[in-house]
């Protein structure tokens, strides 16, 4: 049974949040529903100072006012926020010195998930904060990035132990009051990745976070900072998957990237979540807000393969600030069954020289919608920015399809933009092609959607573009004949 | 090895074999020739296994098995290859990924590990030196760009990679110059040996004289309706397919 206002109001008074509400269940989750004292009651829990506990009720107030967005290509029953509930954390609250401490069965799912930490600890040159239901649960190579002054570690450790940095930038790239999703994030994030890179200093290995939904009923609002200093390097590799769900999970995380003076940010993600049974039922729902921010001669880019969910919406973006910075968006979309992806980019030149490249692959399968998104907008004092676009989509099958909507504002003459767009099918003569060689459908599908996606998996990490590929041909499996 | 047994297909209902039988042996080549819609590619796609084709009669023997129940891909196992008359593109797919693929895939099915690196690179040295095949061209995508005689030249390439027991080679002279045909036509020769056979489906008598059948065929609107030795061609080049039409008529 849920508690009644009354009953969570009295509970707040008594501090007894503290040890959780269900000491006896295996993790300890709060009582849906979304009001003020929840938000206060996170920020309580995560023992955060002021300043934060007023910035997210300042975000909630917003996100009271704010209706849902409708404009995308996307239908599905709208969540009711006040039935979800908005934090979960492994019942263990102390952090682990090793791997010893960790609960076995916590292990035994990196392990499904193909994460073993002992592996990954061996693997030089991949460091994990792993996410597990909104919560950091381990960290590792944190004292190989300490020597250089890299800070990598969950957002709420960040608020704690570096509260100026947080301070000064969550936000400054998306706003508490951004849209209907960043507004809900910013109030009752619950917990996310922090990543600062000193001036001038290459990060000497990929960061890399996966984390996973696996509460049934509790919201996910993941909220990842990344910092880079003037000068440094980074490449941070995000990915996910989630186990088998009725219930529909929303998910609508905020990613913020910070890219100062000649800096550069690489940002990966391989997308896994469940995408809804094949009768489209249940799914996650996948709202999320990423942004970067370039200053002058920074560089930043994302790179997406996008398999999962019942719902994507999200549009990685670049604001082009300083003069001369590069933004970049490499994207794979394959939704199958009854899935739905609205996404793209927007790249927004400010500065001058700005430069920007938006590569899109869309693969729609089954019965789904794959829609590509993105607005190029051109400031009147962005003198001579440029960006080429190229959006194609690969249909299989008749029952799918593929949209493409681009929008371009330029206010400045200057300015040169291309957008290039195709749309074809995989043919039941490339299939039979392929079989007339000895490679069976299964197969010839895979080869035929690799080699359609090659241009944005060769800009992922190699060990991320093998995953990457596995994954396009798993999410397509028996999607034709 | 391949015997064809009164073969009755078609397409939507549509029947287009009316009855073939052909036995073809280890070592012979054999030429099909016919006039435009006789059913020579219908026959070809056939006996690949193509899903869009219905046999609606008779049998398809390799090596004495009935290949109905057998999938495209499973015949290509057994070592049948086809040489199409329109290669299909697939962007961003090497020649050298699809090769590699198309002949792993064939080694799993037959319960071998995949080809080691070096015996692959050693094999694309070989097979692309004897159709004088530029390296830069395996690098890229199939068939996308390619010309005319390039897509030929890169399915017989195909065909020497995987060394099928039975080759068709579906109008692999059209859209050749002659200096292509002589390329193609001498490594299809070049391949020929006791163990496998070649059925070699044209138009024209002109890559006869490069490839020289043992026996030569004629498909007529569905049907076999002469067969004879290499001079066959040489008098359908002379005096046309309405030869035979008539003769075929007066019988």
């Amino acid at each position: 049974m849920a508690y009644t206002e009354e009953e969570l109001k009295k509970e707040l008074e008594t501090k007894e949040y503290e040890y959780g509400f269900y000491t006896d269940i295996e993790s300890d989750t709060f009582p849906v529903g979304l009001n003020e004292d929840i938000v206060r009651a996170i920020s309580k829990k995560k023992e955060e100072p002021g300043w934060m506990t007023e910035w997210r009720v300042e975000a909630f107030r917003a996100w009271e006012q704010m209706k849902e967005p409708e404009w995308a290509n996307i239908h599905y029953e709208k969540p009711d926020f006040q039935k979800i509930s908005y934090y979960s954390a492994p019942k263990k609250k102390d952090k682990y010195n090793s791997l010893d401490e960790v609960d076995p069965e916590l292990l035994d799912t990196f392990n499904k998930l193909g994460i073993s930490l002992e592996e990954q600890k061996r693997l030089a040159g991949v460091a994990i904060d792993v996410v597990m239901d909104s919560v950091s649960v381990a960290t590792t190579f944190r004292e190989t990035l300490a020597e250089k002054g890299i800070i990598f570690c969950s957002i709420s450790e960040a608020i704690r132990e570096y509260p100026e940095l947080v301070k000064k930038y969550i936000g400054t790239v998306v706003p508490q009051r951004d849209n209907f999703y960043a507004a809900l994030n910013s109030a009752v994030f619950s917990d996310g990745s922090f990543c600062y890179i000193p001036e001038g200093v290459r990060c000497p290995m990929e960061l890399s976070t996966y984390f996973r939904i696996n509460q049934a009923g509790t919201g996910q609002f993941e909220r990842t900072l990344v910092i880079a200093d003037k000068g440094s390097y980074v490449s941070y590799l995000e990915g996910c998957t989630a186990p088998m769900r009725d219930e529909n999970q929303l998910h609508a995380a905020v990613v913020e990237l910070i890219a100062l003076d000649d800096a550069e940010i690489k940002y990966s993600t391989v997308q896994n979540w469940f995408p809804g049974g094949k009768d489209g039922k249940g799914g996650v729902f996948n709202f999320v807000t990423k942004r970067g921010l370039c200053e002058t001669n920074a560089k930043i880019s994302w790179t997406q393969v996008e398999t999962g969910s019942a719902i994507t919406w999200k549009y990685p973006s670049c604001v082009l600030k300083g003069d001369h910075s590069v933004g970049e968006f490499y994207s794979i979309a394959v939704t199958n069954n009854y899935q739905q992806a609205d996404t793209g980019t927007k790249m927004i030149h400010l500065g001058k020289n700005t430069r920007s490249t938006i590569i899109s692959k869309g693969i729609s399968a089954g019965k789904s919608q794959n829609s590509y998104r993105g607005l190029v907008q051109v400031n009147s004092r962005a003198a001579n920015a440029r960006n080429f676009s190229q959006c194609d989509s690969l249909l299989m099958g008749n029952n799918c399809g593929a949209h493409t909507f681009p929008y371009i504002e330029a206010k400045n003459k200057t300015a040169q933009i291309e957008h290039e767009a195709t749309t074809s099918k995989i043919g039941e003569d490339q299939i039979f092609y392929c079989n007339q060689r000895g490679i069976d459908t299964e197969k010839a599908i895979a080869l035929i959607v690799n080699g359609f996606s090659k241009e944005v998996l060769n800009k992922l990490p190699m060990e991320f573009a093998v995953e990457a590929q596995k994954l396009l041909e798993i999410s397509l499996e028996g999607s034709v004949g | 090895m391949l015997k064809i047994n009164n073969l009755h297909a078609g397409v939507e209902g549509k029947e287009i074999l009316k009855g073939i039988d052909l036995e073809v042996n280890a070592g012979e080549v054999h030429a099909i020739m016919g006039p435009n819609g006789s059913g020579k590619s219908t026959l070809s796609s056939v006996i690949a296994g193509k899903e869009e084709f219905e046999v609606t009669g008779g049998e398809i023997l390799f090596e004495g098995e009935d290949v109905d129940e057998l999938a495209a891909e499973e015949r290509a196992h057994k070592g049948i290859f086809l040489s199409f008359q329109y290669p299909v593109e697939i962007p961003g797919v090497s020649v050298t990924n699809f090769m590699r693929t198309a002949i792993n895939e064939t080694r799993k099915a037959r319960g071998l590990e995949e080809m080691p690196a070096s015996e692959m690179l050693k094999k694309i040295r070989e097979k692309s030196e004897l159709l004088e095949i530029d390296r830069n061209f395996l690098s890229r995508s199939l068939n996308e760009g390619f010309s005319g005689g390039e897509k030929k030249r890169n399915e017989i390439f195909q065909m020497a990679m995987l060394e099928p027991r039975l080759a068709i080679l579906d109008e692999t002279d059209s859209g050749l110059d002659i200096d292509a045909l002589r390329i193609v036509s001498n490594g299809v020769n070049k391949l020929r040996s006791k163990d496998n056979a070649v059925i070699v489906i044209t138009h024209y008598q002109r890559l006869l004289d490069y490839i020289v059948p043992d026996f030569v065929h004629v498909l007529l609107d569905g049907k076999i309706v002469k067969s004879g030795t290499a001079e066959l061609a040489h008098v359908l080049e002379e005096k046309g397919y309405d030869w035979i039409k008539q003769e075929k008529v007066s019988n």
